[in-house]
């Protein structure tokens, strides 16, 4: 946060705990990421797969590697006495960052019969955390000893159709009071332009979200499933024939190509405060697309 | 309206089976009015489980079906049913929960048996032949603002302040985008009132309080005892 207010074009990276009470991977993954970023989201049960929780990896990834987090926290799994439990427990782990999101409903995970929660939504959350946070107080109004200080993100879609009604309820958490917005992937500086206009009269720091292909498959399953991914269809032709050429290396070349591009453009053309890149199981590919931009 | 759904014939010949005589009990209030447990389907019922003794070989029970005004109304009920059920063994409801629930109160030591399962609170959209869920009875109304449009019930995450991330040109992620993600009607109803202001309005948290079971209103006064 002190980076953004200080008016530096900052990168963010995400980190996704898995099935496992293995943390050799996001600990791996945080290695790769800490000199690039500046903080690290940890992903809290993402698209409703049953994973190891956010705030472990959050609280290591901070203790061991010396990265900062951004603890994500959804209203899914949880009602407000189990997020207001786990708030207290990342203040007094360190954590610093919190990212309020609703979450994607159990239905589309890989437990589906799971009873959802949704007792707070994304802003109800924001309203509990700045309840905390600046009053030292429950919902209930009952004080909180020592209570923490977080800065406090929300997620937002620069796709989503329709983007009036994606825009007032991004104004309706803005006017809770956020310090970042973290944005779902974007393919082209044209969506980062519109979206950024759109937004300017909230005046809160937005970091757009990229997120580069570990795979053609995965790019599929992304236009296909995931709400609201435009992918240019000039991007999809590219990474066809690079795989077509040369395989799996090819594909990470175009990627490396492509997403350097859309940097190099967002940063050149738009007043984004920044990149939240998200390249989940190849971290790797990260630091390589932020040297050829060649932009910090 | 209730909206009911016959059970499966299985069950209901499961649950009154062995039995020597039964009552088939109607109700002339939404069960009756969507065609699913009136006058009518307590005389198909009867016919069903007549013949399926039947072919079943075993020995026919004494069946009567009729239909009542309303089973939700304790007094219509115990008026309409006392002066019968004691020639019963059972009676098997054609109504809703909160008939069948009635109907058992009023009708003690009787057994009772529902024939239906109660689905939810719902509009019969008949250009398209379906019911559509549009309230959760949650306690605290907010159609206000929300354009008339029901979140708790039509959203599935039950958001108060959506729509979330999950909406994709109008439809939901839940079920797979075939269904309006309420918050976009919403949305739409609001922008066409001019009243968008209450779209961006924060609704804080719920109180769950309100919808929690179970729940009741009013009964300073004694019950009426009702004669049976
Ligand atoms: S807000 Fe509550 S009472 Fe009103 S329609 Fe929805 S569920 Fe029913
Ligand atoms: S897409 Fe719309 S209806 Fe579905 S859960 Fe989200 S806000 Fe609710």
């Amino acid at each position: 946060m002190k980076q953004i207010n200080a008016g530096k074009f900052v990168f963010t990276g995400e980190l996704e705990p898995v099935k496992t009470m293995n943390l050799e991977e996001v600990i791996e993954g945080a290695k790769i990421l800490k000199d690039h970023v500046v903080a690290i989201n940890i992903t809290d049960n993402p698209t409703a797969f049953g994973y190891m929780n956010a705030l472990v990896p959050s609280y290591m990834i901070q203790k061991e590697v010396g990265v900062e987090a951004v603890y994500q926290v959804t209203t899914r799994d949880r009602n407000r006495l189990a997020l207001l439990s786990d708030l207290l427990a990342a203040g007094a782990l360190g954590i610093k960052n919190v990212l309020a999101l609703t979450g994607d409903h159990t239905t589309v995970g890989d437990t589906p019969q799971a009873k959802p929660v949704f007792d707070l939504d994304s802003a109800t959350l924001v309203y509990m955390l700045r309840k905390m946070i600046d009053e030292g107080l429950d919902l209930n109004n009952n004080e909180i000893k020592n209570p923490p200080k977080f800065n406090i993100g929300i997620a937002a879609a620069p796709n989503a159709d329709p983007l009036e009604a994606e825009i007032l309820k991004i104004e309706r958490k803005v006017k809770l009071g956020v310090d970042f917005i973290q944005t779902q992937c974007v393919y082209s500086v044209e969506q980062v332009k519109n979206f950024l206009e759109a937004t300017s009269y909230l005046k809160t720091p937005i970091l757009i979200g990229i997120a580069p292909f570990k795979s053609i498959s995965m790019m599929k399953w992304m236009v296909q499933y995931v709400p609201g991914i435009k992918v240019p269809s000039e991007i999809q032709e590219t990474l066809f024939k690079a795989k077509k050429k040369g395989g799996k290396e090819a594909v990470y070349e175009a990627n490396i190509e492509i997403f350097s591009e859309l940097l190099r453009g967002i940063r050149k053309t738009t007043n984004a405060t920044g990149i939240h890149m998200m390249a989940i199981g190849f971290e790797w590919i990260v630091p390589k697309i932020i040297e050829r931009a060649g932009i910090i | 309206m209730i909206i009911v759904q016959q059970k499966p014939l299985n069950e209901i010949f499961e649950m009154t089976k062995n039995l020597k005589s039964l009552l088939i009990v109607g109700c002339d209030g939404c069960a009756s009015i969507i065609q699913v447990g009136g006058e009518r389907q307590a005389q198909v019922l009867k016919t069903l489980l007549e013949m399926e003794k039947k072919v079943k070989g075993e020995e026919t029970p004494v069946i009567k079906a009729i239909s009542i005004l309303r089973q939700c109304d304790r007094q219509v009920a115990a008026t309409a049913l006392n002066p019968l059920r004691e020639d019963y063994e059972a009676i098997l409801s054609l109504g809703c929960g909160v008939g069948v629930q009635t109907i058992s109160e009023v009708c003690k030591p009787t057994l009772i048996i529902p024939a239906n399962d109660t689905k939810f609170l719902g509009m019969h959209d008949t250009r398209k032949g379906k019911f559509q869920e549009l309230c959760s009875a949650c306690g605290e109304c907010i159609l206000f603002e929300t354009g008339g449009i029901c979140p708790i019930t039509r959203c599935a995450k039950s958001l108060l302040n959506g729509p979330c991330g999950g909406q994709s040109k109008g439809k939901c992620e839940v079920g797979g985008g075939k269904n309006d993600c309420a918050w976009i009607l919403i949305f739409n109803s609001l922008k066409d009132r001019n009243r968008l202001d209450l779209f961006t309005k924060f609704r804080p948290p719920k109180d769950y309080r309100l919808s929690g079971h179970p729940r009741e209103i009013g009964g300073e006064d004694e019950d009426q005892e009702v004669s049976s």
